[in-house]
């Protein structure tokens, strides 16, 4: 991949940041950074369509400390759990033998696993010795008859926002638009109600949280062609410019799936997130609105009355205890409001929220759910987090994983909502189960006993130290 | 004698092997005030960093020179004295552990250079200990016995100090396969005899455990000080524990004179007996008794679990340090090591009591674990998929382990170590109940079916 490529990546033009002063994604600082690389953000978009090999081009290092680390869930086929690597030795590397091996490896993944596709993640060392993936992936295609889809995202490309772009890009160019849909199985859905074929992007299925919402779009007669990544098939993929609306779920990091489906199909789409009884209700009328069947919203309505009164009678024992508290939340981009809006919802106070990844769009939806003089934390620093944190009287840090150990260190509550969790919070239902893990995590009794300290222990290192002096 | 095979296949299927520079960055963090700053491209880092998060359950400092697309053609010289400069003057760390990855290794980039260049143009408040490891090499095992070489290269002076002015002091090599209970426990070991211990990494103090007043930090919280490393000539003793950490050894006697003992593991008998023998020579103390009573327990739960781990069938993947010190307790306990693969070929590994080591993945441990029939898998957290295809339980041992708590305070060394993974071994081999399938004869009667008359007939 060439400059030039990464940089129109980087200016994604439907993407907020880039009207507000300032051009594409920032670089990284030498000694100061956090976060992913481009192999990273690629290899985490694609990763889970579950029914594809996924090969790590690259030594040991890019795949055997993150293969089968993420959330993701299949109904289905497990094979996306296999890390797949060609683990580049010293030899390969002197020898230029990278290319060789890596149509080897394609071979084997075919021959052993049967794969409905087989991705190739390029890494930084390949991308310097110059390996051509792009015809490895062309030349293993045609010889065993299966699509094999070259990813070019090595890390020193840039950040892990980059790679999620290349990986929306790798697939919009390789994959989608190259199959139509199967027809919709006779007797699916109740007679009089018709069929309307949707895409959400961006929706990972981490712990299976989506199947907290999918039988909603049954009910509704939405058709999910493909959910771009979470529990997805290779073959829904292929399919995915046929639908009539696309939803950008929860993040900007494939946007440009999207906005080149509405520039060469046509299809609307809009953004937006199920995290939240407000905001499951808005996509779900968001999708009707897109689509225009009057029958449809009418549907939609009846159905966001019957959730909604059934997520509220089962949050009041979980809003009776959260009231009053106070959260601090550390989630960029979307979530950064969604998760807010949400948990206003349930009485809690929000005092501060990041805005790592967040756009100037993103921002005013929080002034205007928070009120003007909200307090917003651009750092992604352990430390200034932690400090804001205590300094705000925070009773719970809201966060992604690798805030966990840093906050309980600081005696703070935590309730982790990234991908590495091991709750569902999507949905009507998954709120109810969000109220349920922040009203545990904040009135655990573990909390006041770390910050309880009996005399003796002041008295017994008093001692200590009167000895060493 | 073990037949060592390294499979030739040109596709890894769920690797064994985890990479040099994490190895490294691990040793550099059982240092004091210790950061290590890994020379590539912003992901190798943040990999490792969620890596060792999820295994040790601790906040891990590491930095990245994040080398983008123009220092990876160009040269990444700027960027790493950026780097440091930064992790220097933003943290004050005593160490910090500069460990480069495959990228900067292909471009040939001469770390030692830009450090001389680095400490030329600033007061040396900082030590950095640079270490060469490229990914497309050995394992974390191997990256880690580098680093601890290259910290004792740059903070134990080249000083032999006579015998007659040496300290009630040994020094400990401790590999990487020793979780920080481990390294606790053989602190206290050697404390019991009245000695000091200056151990080298040591994890345990930096790794666990913490929960201190001013709450969370940049760098590490304990670990083994600069001073402590450069006073390391004035021990009696070396412990070196791990087959790995052979050429770390070699260049601390050779640097200080020191004696030392090389031992493959902590676990087996006859290793803990040999180990035990050293410190009471080199204290001139008898064995406390404790130690001697933590033996015959050890002897007596032997004894009493020699029924469901005898013959028992155990496939290992691990690091070769680790295969071979849990291949030596297998043999004490007389169970039977089927399977074993390592992610990296190691000459230690022909010691093992095992027809053939592969050199090889997880996808050759699962087809090998079959073939040989084994009841139990030991290995790390992604050998659950293995295990759960093959139906059998897993006993999770080495890096990562992300879906369990405790890996960082499970102890396998020591007489009390290897007396709680007999019993491990034995309850997961001890029959449950359903032993066998209860059998149903056609021949039976039956009185519920159609062909018994019905209590109403009778009745009627």
């Amino acid at each position: 991949m060439n400059q030039t490529d990464i940089q129109n990546l980087l200016d994604e033009p439907a993407c907020t940041h880039n009207t507000a002063g300032k051009t594409g994604c920032s670089r990284s600082r030498p000694g100061a950074t956090q976060g992913g690389c481009a192999f990273d953000g690629a290899q985490i978009a694609i990763l889970p369509i579950a029914d594809a090999a996924h090969i790590v081009h690259g030594p040991i290092g890019c795949s055997g400390s993150s293969w089968d680390l993420r959330g993701s869930s299949s109904s289905g086929p497990q094979l996306y759990r296999l890390g797949m690597t060609t683990e580049l030795s010293d030899i390969d590397v002197i020898m230029g033998r990278g290319e060789k091996k890596l149509f080897h490896a394609i071979r084997r993944a075919v021959e052993r696993y049967s794969p409905q596709a087989v991705f190739v993640y390029g890494t930084c060392v390949p991308a310097m010795q110059g390996d051509d993936i792009e015809a490895v992936a062309r030349d293993a295609s045609q010889r065993w008859g299966v699509p094999v889809i070259p990813v070019d995202g090595a890390g020193f490309y840039g950040t892990k926002s980059l790679g999620n772009r290349i990986a929306g890009e790798t697939l919009y160019r390789h994959v989608i638009g190259t199959r139509e849909p199967a027809p919709v199985p006779p007797g699916a859905v109740s007679a009089g109600i018709k069929v309307h074929d949707v895409n959400l992007i961006g929706e990972y299925n981490i712990a299976g949280e989506f199947w907290r919402v999918a039988p909603l779009f049954d009910e509704l007669g939405l058709r999910i062609l493909c959910t771009l990544s979470g529990d997805a098939r290779f073959r829904e993929v292929q399919t995915m410019h046929r639908a009539e609306a696309n939803m950008v779920v929860c993040s900007k990091a494939m946007l440009n799936i999207a906005r080149h489906l509405r520039e060469t199909h046509g299809t609307p789409f809009f953004e937006g997130s199920f995290y939240g009884i407000a905001d499951t209700s808005q996509a779900l009328r968001d999708f009707a609105k897109a689509i225009g069947d009057p029958s449809l919203s009418v549907r939609t309505e009846l159905l966001i009355l019957r959730e909604e009164n059934k997520a509220r009678a089962a949050l009041a024992p979980w809003r009776e205890r959260l009231a009053g508290k106070r959260a601090l939340i550390f989630s960029g981009g979307v979530k950064s409001w969604s998760v807010v809006s949400a948990l206003q919802d349930l009485g809690v106070e929000v005092i501060a929220t990041g805005t790592e990844k967040s756009t100037e769009e993103d921002r005013a939806r929080i002034r205007e759910l928070m009120g003007e003089n909200t307090r917003m934390i651009d750092d992604n620093d352990q430390s200034a987090l932690i400090a804001t944190c205590i300094e705000s009287g925070a009773d719970i840090l809201i966060a992604g994983g690798r805030y966990l150990y840093a906050a309980l260190k600081a005696r703070l509550a935590f309730l982790d909502i990234n991908h590495e969790r091991d709750f569902g919070y999507e949905g009507y239902a998954g709120f109810v189960e969000l109220a349920r893990q922040l009203a545990l995590a904040v009135h655990s009794p573990v909390w006041q006993r770390v910050r309880q300290e009996p005399r003796w222990v002041r008295a017994s290192a008093n001692t200590a130290l009167l000895e060493e002096a | 004698m073990a037949r060592i095979v390294q499979t030739n296949k040109p596709l890894s299927v769920n690797p064994l092997r985890v990479s040099q520079p994490m190895g490294a960055a691990l040793a550099f963090l059982g240092l004091a005030r210790s950061l290590p700053l890994e020379h590539g491209a912003q992901g190798c880092t943040a990999f490792s960093k969620v890596f060792f998060t999820r295994h040790f359950r601790e906040p891990i400092p590491l930095q990245t020179t994040a080398l983008d697309m123009i220092s990876s053609v160009l040269g990444g010289d700027e960027r790493l004295q950026e780097g440091l400069a930064t992790v220097i003057d933003e943290h004050r760390p005593e160490v910090v552990g500069l460990v480069t990855t495959g990228l900067v290794e292909m471009q040939g980039a001469d770390i030692r250079r830009v450090l001389r260049n680095f400490h030329a143009g600033r007061c040396e408040s900082a030590s950095v200990v640079a270490v060469n490891t490229p990914d497309t090499l050995g394992g974390l095992e191997s990256g880690y016995a580098l680093a601890v070489e290259a910290i004792i290269e740059a903070l134990v002076p080249d000083a032999v100090v006579p015998a007659v002015q040496r300290a009630r002091q040994v020094n400990l090599l401790a590999s990487s396969m020793l979780t920080p209970a481990d390294v606790e426990a053989i602190r206290e070991w050697i404390e019991s005899f009245g000695l000091q211990a200056v151990i080298l990494p040591d994890l345990a103090d930096s790794l666990d455990g913490h929960l201190t007043p001013q709450g969370y930090t940049t760098l590490t919280t304990g670990g083994t000080s600069r001073q402590a490393i450069a006073a390391m000539g004035r021990s009696a003793l070396t412990l070196v524990i791990g087959d790995s950490l052979a050429g770390a050894a070699d260049l601390l006697q050779a640097r200080t004179g020191v004696p030392d003992l090389r031992l493959p593991g902590l676990t087996a008998l006859a290793d803990c007996d040999a180990f035990v023998q050293a410190l009471a020579d080199v204290s001139g103390r008898p064995v406390p008794a404790r130690i001697l009573r933590q033996r015959e327990q050890l002897l007596d739960a032997m004894v009493d679990s020699y029924v469901p781990v005898g013959g028992a069938r155990i496939a290992v993947g691990a690091d070769a340090d680790q295969l071979v010190a849990l291949g030596r307790f297998l043999d004490d306990i007389g169970a039977r090591l089927v399977a074993a693969v390592s992610p990296c070929r190691t000459a230690a590994l022909q010691a093992l009591n095992v027809e053939e080591v592969v050199v090889g993945d997880f996808e050759d441990l699962e087809e090998r674990a079959r073939d040989a029939g084994a009841q139990l898998l030991i290995g790390n957290s992604h050998a659950l998929q293995s295990a759960e295809r093959l139906g059998i339980p897993l006993l999770r041992a080495g890096f990562p382990q992300y879906d369990h708590y405790g890996a960082a305070a499970r102890l396998w060394v020591g007489y009390r170590g290897a007396r709680q993974l007999l019993f491990e071994l034995a309850n997961l081999f001890a029959p449950r109940g359903a032993g066998i399938a209860p059998y149903h004869s056609p021949l039976r009667q039956d009185f519920d079916g159609a062909a018994a008359p019905s209590a109403r007939s009778i009745s009627a």
